[in-house]
């Protein structure tokens, strides 16, 4: 168990950093509970791998302190820090057999051959693994050698945080399912800070009780899947997060309206939930939406658009419509029947965030209401 | 241009890779090849693509046998899941190779990488090499390099599972519209049902070497003829429960679920049967009126953004729900649960299609 | 996969089969021929059926050089593969001094042979040469020409010098491909440096070294230019080597007969050694 906390962290990969764009991971103050299950959710380059290595010792962030329970490891290696990592490709050491996989870690800590084969043991039994402990790891499936790998970090008892870069990368779909469920299985079992990497927003949001949302080495929101579903903080992760992501569209904000951007004054309207009196003038403005808070009307009322496109996913249906050159995704029921070319697309003011140069305003309650 | 596969066998060494299988795709459609791994697809495209001979039956392009006929003499592109380029070509060289290799003119090679690298937003990269590209980039140009050549089968084999998976968003938006561009027959094979689902066009369903169905993809979800297809087309699994007809009566081993067996479901013979449900149809809060009530244990929640999972056990089997808002329960929970028959796919005893929902709306 | 066929390649690859035939096969018959006839002299040759190759398995002198052969490789064997591998241990994988090391390693690799038989042979002369006038100052009574423990001794070390480097660059080609998720999850298990070798690089190089010990088993098993420069397979015939012997009994006696018997035993040897190894090695790796 561990209490981890990031203290100043920041890291470049050059020797002589020039500013903000050569560091890998930017400045991070960061806390990582005793026994959470954090996810580390970007895409590719982000610098979620990097800031997992500085976590697991195998990069000395160059800047900033880590702390373990208080105690200061930034210069620990490796092996003394209590960390187990699951790679991207099972890592399995082909000669041996899956017992003696799980073995070598307490092996090579010289641990006692009774209290080796009670561990292997039990672990074995967690992860299903028992019935195959003699077998040869090598021409074992992608996912039982990654269980060994695994296996191979809960063997340790003081084992304090595991962490887990994109795990499942080469897991067969149907079986990522299964794994996934036993990993959570596994947290709420032994209560170890668990700690996962990936680019998946589903892995992300199902392993996690907070997720961490990383772009450009930036950490640009942390919160539960919930907040990050409901209040995107910063345009980035409404994009990111939701399948499709957030609709964002460039808007002028006046009190608690707003009108998009290329709509001359006096035109179509969006009332808001809230209004927003303090907007930095010159700051880029936009308006995010998700799919789901997008409804297609057939009466009257709403914003004039144009169908572009309809797509059936069998349980719902994505409409995809132009409102004055801006395009929309709108999620609607499967029975949802959509006639002709022109509907009436309304946007849930209490769902309707605004951002300023990318990262969401606060606004304040209308007086007036929603109008 | 017509592709047809006529009893087509595949055996190697000992092992049948593709059992007994007859296919017909026709020109202009968008072919989805839907199933697990090792199920076939990737022998599949190289059989059609000419890689592979069969090891019985034959292939027909346009009426003529081509069984014998190698892939260079046929008029076939393929782009895989590792983003395959010629490492030391510009993005442009890469792009007009298989036009150079079959000695066009210049000016008409300019021409054409022009006008795909523009369909792939690839123009301002037409002169770096592909170790310069960002992985979705490297996979768009290999994709410019099998239209480019205009073939008349295009197969594209798992192309967007090395990439994130937004990025993956992104390019399966396009493919509809980059194809239509192109014409030919498109072969696109892939694990996930919900990308056959957005890609749309039609569907072929495969499992252990055999397709199981084929025909259009929101038909094959709604009506699987079998159950196996059923299975195939679901992400989570569906959810399936072993029950007895009697009369007008359907109910599970145990008795716990009984149900009335209404309209085509009442024209059924007496037997076993396996119900059918997909996850969504599995119901926290009562639907409707026809809801059928059921108490089980709760095994695992998982949350994702919207929507929860609801992992739960009943009368030994392991069904998924997925439902709308954020639920957080506890595992060992017991909660109810409501079908809706009105949802259900019936399937035999043999594992075929009895019934489905949309055949009784119409009764 | 079904490839066309095309038959116009052959007509490029004439004038190499054709070249193949004249410096190979040709002689290669010519020898069987000389190895079953026996002449007096004049050109009159008459057939002697297997005689020479009686003679031969039985001659003391065959066996000997046999003998020595067989140490030979043997030794080097067991030298050069370790110091080897240790070497491509050490070798840093990434960084500047990546290209500075192999470079230094290919140089030995790339002198004609000859010239290594002539550079050892000078360096190890006891009065003028340096590593000759080192060791007699070290007190050691060192002298290749007349001592044959000495000549082993400089033969050895100029083999060593001569082809480690390839099974050091072998061994480095197979290292270099261990991704290094492999070293972190064992730095993560706290695993020693040597069980690092043991469970990780070795089992990765395996493919390899078998490679790199089969080459270097039948080279030295053929080896002759650089024993010949250097020794001569003197002193006396201490040092002379399977090849060696073949040549002073072909060209220095004449005798063809027996010489090209010999030289058909000994390239049965040689395939058969080879085939042996070949197989103990593919079987080990299908087992694994």
């Amino acid at each position: 168990m561990a209490r981890i906390h990031l203290d100043g962290v920041a890291h470049s990969y050059l020797a002589a950093p020039q500013g903000p764009q050569d560091f890998a991971v930017k400045r991070l103050d960061h806390v990582w509970e005793d026994g959470g299950a954090y996810a580390l959710l970007g895409p590719s380059g982000c610098g979620k791998t990097t800031l997992l290595n500085i976590i697991s010792g195998l990069i000395t962030p160059s800047q900033g302190h880590l702390l373990f329970d208080g105690a200061d490891v930034t210069a620990l290696p490796t092996a003394a820090r209590n960390i187990a990592q699951v790679f991207q490709f099972p890592v399995i050491y082909d000669t041996m057999t899956v017992g003696e996989n799980l073995a070598f870690p307490l092996r090579n800590r010289h641990v006692a051959g009774a209290e080796v084969a009670k561990r292997v043991a039990e672990v074995a039994q967690m992860l299903d693994l028992a019935p195959i402990l003699k077998k040869k790891a090598r021409g074992l499936t992608a996912d039982v050698k990654q269980k060994i790998s695994l296996g191979r970090g809960l063997v340790r008892p003081d084992v304090a945080a595991i962490l887990f870069d994109e795990p499942l990368t080469v897991i067969d779909p149907h079986l990522k399912w299964m794994l996934r469920s036993k990993l959570k299985e596994l947290h709420r079992q032994l209560k170890l800070t668990m700690i996962y990497v990936t680019h998946d927003q589903t892995e992300a949001l199902t392993f996690a009780d907070k997720v961490v949302v990383m772009y450009e080495g930036e950490v640009v929101q942390i919160g539960t899947p919930e907040e990050l579903f409901e209040r995107p903080a910063h345009t980035f992760v409404g994009y990111f997060i939701g399948s499709p992501g957030m609709n964002v569209a460039p808007v002028q904000v006046e009190g608690n309206r707003a009108r998009l951007a290329n709509l001359e004054a006096g035109g179509q309207q969006i009332s808001l939930g809230r209004a927003y009196p303090g907007i930095a003038a010159g700051a880029r403005t936009e308006l995010g939406i998700r799919p789901e808070y997008v409804r297609i009307g057939r009466n009257g009322a709403g914003l004039s658009a144009r169908v572009v496109k309809v797509d059936d996913v069998g349980r719902y249906r994505i409409v995809r419509v132009d409102i004055a050159g801006h395009i929309f995704n709108a999620i609607t029921a499967e029975e949802a029947r959509i006639d002709g070319d022109r509907v009436n697309v309304l946007l849930d003011p209490a769902n309707i965030h605004i951002y300023a140069d990318s990262r969401r305003v606060e606004g304040e309650p209308s007086r007036a209401g929603a109008a | 241009m017509t592709l047809e596969l006529r009893n087509v066998t595949r055996q190697v060494g000992g092992q049948i890779h593709i059992r007994d299988l007859s296919l017909t795709l026709e020109h202009g459609t968008l072919n989805v090849l839907l199933g697990p791994t090792l199920s076939g697809k990737t022998t599949l495209m190289r059989l059609m693509a000419g890689l592979d001979q069969p090891s019985s039956g034959q292939v027909f392009w346009d009426g003529v046998d081509v069984t014998g006929v190698p892939v260079r003499k046929r008029s076939v592109a393929m782009v895989y899941q590792q983003f395959i380029n010629y490492p030391t070509l510009s993005v442009y060289e890469n792009i007009a190779s298989p036009m150079r290799v079959a000695g066009q003119a210049k000016d008409e090679i300019d021409r054409r990488v022009r006008e795909v690298a523009e369909l792939l937003k690839l123009t301002p990269l037409l002169q770096r090499t592909p170790l310069e590209l960002s992985g979705g980039q490297q996979q768009r140009t290999a994709l410019a390099r099998a239209l480019a050549k205009r073939a008349g089968l295009l197969l594209l084999d798992e192309p967007l599972a090395n990439l994130d998976y937004k990025l993956r968003e992104e390019l399966r938006q396009e493919l509809p519209r980059i194809f239509s561009a192109t014409g030919g027959i498109l072969v696109y094979a892939t694990t996930e049902p919900l990308e056959a689902l957005l890609l749309g066009g039609s569907t072929a369903t495969l499992s252990e070497g055999r397709v199981t169905q084929f025909g259009r993809t929101i038909e094959v979800y709604r009506r699987p003829n079998s159950l196996a297809t059923a299975r195939i087309f679901s992400d989570p699994p569906i959810n399936t429960l072993a029950v007895e007809k009697a009369g007008g009566v359907l109910s599970s081993a145990t008795g716990l679920l009984r149900f009335a067996a209404t309209g085509d479901l009442g024209r059924l013979p007496d037997g076993a049967y396996v119900v059918g449900f997909r996850p969504d149809h599995l119901y926290l809060a009562k639907p409707g009126p026809d809801a059928v009530a059921v108490s089980a244990t709760v095994a695992i929640a998982e949350i994702t953004g919207s929507e929860s999972f609801i992992h739960v056990d009943f009368a030994g089997e392991r069904w998924v729900a997925l439902v709308h808002g954020v639920h957080d329960l506890a595992i060992g929970q017991t909660v109810p649960l409501y079908l809706e028959p009105g949802r259900f796919l019936l399937f035999n005893a043999a594992g075929a299609l009895a019934a489905a929902p949309g055949a009784r709306a119409a009764a | 996969m079904d490839k066309s066929w095309n038959n116009k390649g052959w007509f490029m690859v004439l004038p190499v089969l054709l070249l193949v035939a004249f410096n190979a096969i040709v002689p290669l018959m010519t020898v069987v021929n000389y190895s079953v006839q026996e002449t007096f002299g004049d050109n009159v040759f008459f057939f002697h059926g297997v005689g020479w190759f009686e003679d031969v398995m039985h001659s003391e002198r065959f066996h000997d050089a046999l003998g020595r052969q067989l140490a030979f490789t043997g030794i080097i064997l067991l030298i050069q593969v370790p110091l080897g591998v240790a070497i491509a241990l050490a070798m840093p994988r990434k960084g500047v001094w990546v290209s500075v090391c192999l470079v230094l390693m290919a140089l030995p690799l790339l002198i004609p042979w000859n010239v290594v038989g002539a550079i050892w042979n000078i360096l190890s002369l006891p009065d003028i040469g340096l590593l000759g006038h080192w060791l007699r100052d070290l007190g050691f009574d060192y002298n290749y020409t007349r001592h044959p423990f000495d000549a082993w001794f400089t033969l050895i070390l100029m083999d060593v010098w001569h082809w480690t480097s390839l099974v050091v660059l072998l061994a480095y080609a197979g290292l270099i491909s261990i991704p290094d998720a492999y070293y972190q999850a064992a730095k993560i298990d706290g695993a020693s440096r040597l069980a690092v070798f043991r469970y990780i690089q070795l089992p990765k190089m395996k493919r390899v070294l078998t490679i790199a010990i089969l080459l270097r088993f039948m080279d030295s098993f053929m080896i002759y230019t650089e024993p010949a420069v250097l020794t001569g397979g003197g002193p006396g015939n201490s040092t002379t080597l399977l090849s060696i012997d073949l040549v002073k009994i072909a060209l220095g006696q004449f005798d063809l007969g027996p010489a090209a018997a010999m030289s058909i035993i000994y390239f049965l040897i040689v395939l058969f050694l080879s085939w042996i190894f070949y197989t103990l090695m593919m079987r080990n790796e299908a087992q694994s």
